[in-house]
């Protein structure tokens, strides 16, 4: 589904990434880990098609196709969706109509015509209740005012709207209290079909209790420095980075 | 971030602006210049009485010994009077009384700027005045409006056929020494509407005027007129549209609005001139003065303004709160764009007790535009109990563009409450990013953030206009991308 080679981008003329490859199949769950500034967000962002981050070399191809001449919107039509570690607020535009642009954009993408208001205040509905988000915060403006949790909710509730192939989600648990990780999670596993994929950042072993990974990657300094299977992730709770930067600093 | 803001502004400085066509008609254009031969000329050319041409060369006389205004901030540059031609009329076969008598290529014309001037084909409830360059074309309505005594015509028919009227009401609210332009509007007014609503009748559907410029290298001078009489409703919109030109055209037009006890009046805008091209070159300069009296107690004006035009804007649409318990309010939206350029805001002066004023004025700047807010609120010393609420903000698209706000106040009375609100915020990338993300293309999201901003001033206007104010706002700042 998606294939990462090589891929070299930074932001400012910093090289921040430093050579990533990376393969995802169709059904996989993949952890992405790594101490902070290591340039999982910037990956993240990449992906998205933010074009501050400056492509330097690499790669990426999705569904077949090559993702880096995708302009950001079509990506997301195309089933991109990532869930910002900051999610950003949009003061004046209220969740419904933002939603309602949205949907019907890649409803339009599919050949398919606008949702009526009444289908999609109903969809609105449903998926309010799969991510238990507050009835109230879909009426207000996106993201303005709401929580730190709220917001990661609000990501969540969005991609369920959307439905997207592959969703990646920058730690999107960080911040949020035992129940609303639980809610979190559950809306991702929902999602989980044999044709779609995720990519999770994460620093939390936690999360990976609910959401259990294929694959978990560390990227440390641009590099992803070790991939395994999810009991890395145990393994870096109970004894922290210090161990892999230095297997990393004795190769070079 | 550099190259994403300057997709932003090269997005929304490619809008195209879509009334820019001539309609090439034959036009029967006064000599250029002025003087006062060129004064009684026009007056002439309208048939008009006696006491409305001393009216117009007392104007003129009092225009020859004012100074453009230079307070504003606003860079305009010099303009010949003398190089303005000051009346201009497309020909038609004299008799208006049947729309067959209208020549058809003008017919064409309005119907190209989706202003139908056959009643069965126009929005139902809407009334029209249609004016090219210096006449009225045609008013839609007119004889079911006057079944209810209400009266809605061109300034030169109520002239003609409502002299009294009209003699009582003008130059009451906007006299013609107010102010440069409008001493110049008062020597040389072409046409523009009359409208009154008698006693105690509710008007039944929107009046409106839509003013277009056709002729070259004239100016366009409208008065407008309206009054509502006791216990009476209206409300009112205008409209207008001006040829893509590389030389600018002057508009100066006044509207006056007389409230009388418990009147109620909607005065509603959307202003639409060319504003010119990317580099700045062309574009109407729209100098306008804009004043209602609330006469009687418990009256009401609103204004609501969206203004996407121009080259250069310079107006304040104001209330002069006069009765006990009236109310004034003004609601704006002021795009500009390029190098657009608009110096807007209200006056609201309290003299009656417990008068009422509400503020609500939204800039919106983009590529090198310079959108300034200038407001008086001024409370007499007999005004008790007044109150006013202001709220001016700024949004900015880019770098390159710049929001200023001049409020001022002037308060005599101490049990006066005012309060004052403003907010400057920018379109940022990381917006546009995270519409995008989610499927949104970068000029429908700034369609979506700008329309939120101006939400609250767009409800204020008649439903139909609401939409097409909505599509107006997105195209004046948006390219047509991909
Ligand atoms: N706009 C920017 N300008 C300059 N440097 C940047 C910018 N954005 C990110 N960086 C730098 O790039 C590096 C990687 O940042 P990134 O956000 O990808 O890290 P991260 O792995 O997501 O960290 P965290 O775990 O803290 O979220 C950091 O050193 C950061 O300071
Ligand atoms: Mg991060």
């Amino acid at each position: 589904m998606l294939s990462i080679k090589k891929l070299e981008a930074g932001i400012n003329g910093k090289m921040i990434l430093k050579g990533i490859s990376l393969e995802v199949k169709a059904g996989e769950i993949h952890a992405i880990m790594g101490p902070n500034g290591s340039g999982k967000s910037t990956l993240a962002a990449v992906l998205a098609g933010r074009d501050v981050v400056e492509i330097r070399g690499g790669s990426v191809t999705y569904l077949g196709k090559d993702l880096l001449q995708m302009a950001p919107e079509d990506r997301s039509k195309e089933g991109i969706f990532l869930g910002f570690q900051y999610p950003i607020e949009i003061p004046g535009v209220s969740m419904v109509n933002f939603m309602k642009t949205a949907v019907n954009e890649h409803r339009k993408h599919k050949g398919l015509g606008p949702l009526s208001a009444s289908d999609f205040l109903k969809l609105m509905r449903e998926k309010k209740e799969l991510v238990e988000i507050d009835s109230k915060l879909a009426n207000r403006s996106v993201n303005e005012g709401f929580s730190g949790g709220e917001k990661k909710k609000n990501e969540i509730f969005q991609m369920a709207m959307l439905e997207p192939r592959l969703a990646i989600l920058d730690e999107t648990d960080s911040g949020l209290d035992i129940d609303a990780l639980r809610i979190v999670a559950n809306g991702v596993n929902r999602l989980k079909r044999p044709d779609n994929s995720a990519i999770v950042i994460t620093h939390y072993q936690r999360l990976l209790d609910y959401i259990v990974p294929d694959v978990v990657h560390v990227l440390y300094d641009g590099r992803i420095v070790k991939t395994a299977g999810k009991e890395l992730a145990l393994e870096l709770e109970e004894k922290g980075y210090d161990w892999i930067k230095k297997e990393v600093d004795n190769q070079n | 971030m550099e190259k994403d803001q300057d997709d932003i502004i090269n997005d929304i400085t490619s809008g195209e602006y879509k009334y820019g066509f001539f309609t090439d008609i034959e036009t029967d254009k006064i000599p250029k210049g002025l003087n006062e031969d060129i004064v009684r000329l026009i007056s002439e050319k309208k048939g008009e009485p006696e006491w409305l041409l001393e009216f117009r060369l007392k104007s003129y006389r009092h225009w020859l010994t004012k100074k453009m205004p230079d307070w504003a901030n606003l860079k305009i540059p010099p303009i010949d009077f003398q190089e303005i031609i000051y009346y201009a009329a497309p020909k038609q076969r004299p008799s208006l009384e049947s729309l067959d008598n209208i020549d058809p290529e003008l017919k064409r014309t309005f119907d190209k700027l989706g202003i139908p001037l056959e009643e069965q084909k126009h929005l139902s409830g809407v009334a029209v005045d249609a004016v090219m360059d210096s006449v009225s074309v045609k008013t839609t309505f007119r004889e079911t409006l006057a079944e209810m005594g209400i009266i809605f015509c061109s300034f030169s028919e109520a002239v003609r056929e409502y002299p009294d009227l009209v003699r009582r009401y003008l130059g009451t609210v906007v006299p013609y020494t107010d102010n440069y332009f409008a001493s110049l509007n008062s020597a040389v007014f072409s046409d523009g509407s009359f409208c009154y609503i008698p006693k105690g009748v509710r008007c039944p559907m929107e009046l409106s005027t839509y003013f277009r410029i056709n002729a070259a290298n004239t100016g366009q001078f409208e008065r407008t007129l309206l009054v509502a009489d006791e216990e009476s409703y209206v409300s009112y919109l205008e409209g207008c549209t001006a040829p893509m030109r590389d030389e600018n055209q002057l508009h100066a037009a006044i509207v006056e609005i007389i409230a009388e006890k418990n009147a109620e009046v909607k005065y509603s805008t959307v202003q639409n001139w060319y504003p010119g091209d990317k580099n700045g070159r062309g574009g109407i300069f729209n100098f306008v003065t804009k004043r209602g009296i609330c006469r009687g107690d418990n009256s009401k004006i609103s204004w609501t303004q969206v203004e996407t035009g121009s080259a250069i804007t310079w107006k304040y649409p104001s209330c002069i709160l006069r009765g006990d318990n009236s109310t004034g309010e003004f609601y704006s939206v002021a795009v500009t764009n390029n190098h657009q350029q608009a110096d807007t805001g209200t006056k609201m002066i309290h003299i009656g007790k417990n008068t009422k004023s509400t503020i609500v004025s939204k800039g919106i700047s983009a590529g090198q535009g310079q959108n300034s807010y200038r407001g008086l609120v001024k409370v007499l010393k007999n005004a008790s109990n007044a109150r006013n609420f202001s709220q001016c903000d700024s949004l900015l698209l880019g770098d390159k563009c710049g929001a200023h706000t001049f409020p001022y106040l002037e308060i005599d009375n101490q049990s006066a409450i005012v309060e004052h609100e403003a907010t400057t915020s920018k379109i940022g990338e990381d917006q546009i990013f995270y519409c995008n993300q989610r499927g949104i293309s970068t000029e429908d999201a700034i369609g979506l953030i700008v329309n939120g901003y101006a939400r609250e001033v767009i409800n204020k206007l008649p439903m139909e206009f609401a939409v097409e104010a909505q599509k107006l706002l997105q195209i004046s700042l948006e390219g047509s991308v991909g």
